[in-house]
């Protein structure tokens, strides 16, 4: 892993090691609700893999970005529709 | 209005580069041929040796990988394709490269595009913190930090000692690992691998890695609760119960294979178990059309490799070399498939993991259907009309491989784009050539 790189999560700003992606950086700062789903449920990461879409995020204002398979840049903006912890 | 796609028109296209993709395109380039390959993930490596872009590649992928960087071909990775159609004596792919529209034009088409876990739906299985038994590998891979967690690791098949054995090396503590397939089937499997001292060997440091875990044969989790997240988890072996507090619960059945690609581009398949047929030159229904690895039948790494030699030969008209070469290399398969088949014996499922859903619990996570809104659909396509279950992001590949294991529902039909694209990356158009 490289230098830090500081994103901001849902409007607050935290820095996490550079190089990783962006399901492990939640899972760093304590972020274990990643989305909630249509009946109200918190939902977190299940594949890791890409297949589930479960981890779904928006990155830099687009939607539907896996976010076990986005690497986190500094200066990246997430926005999780989870409750955070 | 749509954006202007890059065209790339190599001799070979590869979709997937996991162990078999990888092995296609380096035979394929070695062979003379053009390649490109496309992988959806962040570097090359697939499931079984993911890591970091930059970062350090499992020990054993490293040749390949070696190999794959001096063959000259050109590796696109986060780029999945979402579409394919015939064009002429061409296959146009349409793959999602940064945002952006990658068309790529070739003859020949090497699919390898892998294998994802099975979940099978459980009373708290949506809770955050329930993930699958690769994924914890995949999250250390990706970089979380697992040190302090409490874990149960449960489901089916050699993977669940992997898992608890990563887990445990990095720092978290393996409470339990639940392994459905009864302790005879576990034995049966394990005097088989003798056969195999390196398979031997390595199935002995997983136990020592994760040690001090007790690893259960006939047990499996029936429900995990907590308040917004895993707290605590209920096993059993159908006579005595367990409950056991953690903050973490991977849980995996086995894998299926991602087949939605071939489906797409028309290529026959088998359904009892899941796979492309192909024949004994790794060639589909479809001429130039080949397939390697897991969506030829769950076999691993090794039967991926060879079957990719194979393959990318194949693609680039260099098949055989010599016979003599062939056939080492289809011996190489042979033997890997069979052992293959002996895991999925081994580690059938039992009936009851079928049935732990109850009527409340959600079987399509997308659009949260529950078991009861599913009892009556006689199919997976009755089952979406009605329900919406497959209807989004995932496009059923959580909800249908369950549906599909807990009722015996054939595959629903395959329509672009394969992953949600945006409007405009659709909508591209080629710079005229």
């Amino acid at each position: 892993m490289r230098e830090g790189v500081t994103l901001r999560v849902d409007g607050r700003s935290v820095e996490v090691p550079g190089g990783i992606t962006v399901a492990a950086a939640l899972l760093r700062i304590g972020v274990v609700a990643l989305r909630t789903s249509v009946t109200g449920e918190p939902r977190g990461v299940l594949c890791a893999m890409g297949s589930c879409f479960e981890c779904r995020v928006s990155i830099d204002g687009a939607p539907l970005q896996r976010a076990c398979l986005t690497l986190c840049r500094d200066g990246m903006e997430v926005t999780t529709d989870g409750r955070g912890g | 209005m749509g954006e202007v796609a890059e065209t790339l028109q190599p001799d070979v296209a590869v979709v997937g580069g996991g162990p078999a993709g990888v092995a296609a395109v380096c035979r394929a380039a070695e062979a003379g041929a053009s390649v490109v390959l496309l992988d959806e993930g962040l570097a090359p490596g697939g499931q079984i040796h993911r890591h970091l872009p930059g970062g350090k590649a499992p020990r054993k992928a490293r040749r390949w990988l070696a190999r794959l960087r001096r063959s000259g071909a050109r590796v696109v990775t986060g780029a999945p394709v979402f579409d394919a159609e015939r064009s002429g004596e061409e296959w146009l792919l349409r793959a999602l490269a940064s945002g952006r529209p990658l068309h790529v034009r070739a003859r020949r088409l090497v699919l390898a595009t892998g294998a994802r876990e099975l979940f099978l739906p459980f009373p708290g299985w949506t809770l955050p913190g329930v993930v699958g038994a690769g994924a914890a590998q995949a999250l250390l891979r990706s970089g979380a930090d697992l040190a302090g967690r409490t874990a149960v690791v449960a489901g089916s098949g050699p993977l669940l000692l992997a898992a608890a054995a990563s887990l445990a090396r990095a720092g978290a503590r393996v409470a339990y690992v639940a392994e459905q397939a009864e302790a005879s089937s576990v034995r049966r499997f394990a005097r088989v691998l003798v056969a195999s001292p390196a398979k031997l060997l390595e199935a002995g440091l997983y136990r020592l890695a994760a040690a001090p875990a007790p690893y259960r044969p006939g047990f499996w989790v029936k429900a995990a609760g907590g308040e917004g997240r895993v707290e605590r988890v209920h096993v059993t072996n159908g006579r005595r119960k367990l409950e056991i507090a953690c903050d973490l619960l991977c849980v995996g059945y086995g894998l299926v294979p991602n087949l939605e690609l071939p489906r797409l581009v028309g290529c026959g398949v088998e359904l009892s178990p899941p796979r492309v047929s192909v024949t004994g030159r790794q060639e589909t229904s479809i001429p130039g059309v080949y397939a390697a690895g897991e969506i030829c039948g769950i076999a691993g790494a090794g039967a991926a490799v060879a079957e990719g030699e194979i393959a990318g030969l194949a693609a680039a008209g260099a098949l055989p070399p010599d016979e003599a070469r062939a056939g080492r290399l289809l011996a190489a398969r042979d033997r890997a498939r069979a052992f293959g088949d002996l895991l999925a014996a081994a580690f059938s499922l039992r009936p009851e993991v079928l049935e732990l859903a109850t009527p409340g619990t959600i079987v399509c996570r997308c659009e949260d259907v529950p078991l009861s809104r599913l009892e009556t659909a006689e199919t997976l396509r009755e089952a979406k009309l009605r329900t919406r279950a497959g209807m989004g992001p995932c496009q059923g590949r959580v909800c249908g491989a369950a549906l599909s294991a807990l009722r015996g529902f054939p595959p629903d039909s395959v329509r672009p784009p394969l992953v949600p694209v945006p409007l405009e990356v659709l909508a591209a158009e080629e710079v005229p050539r």
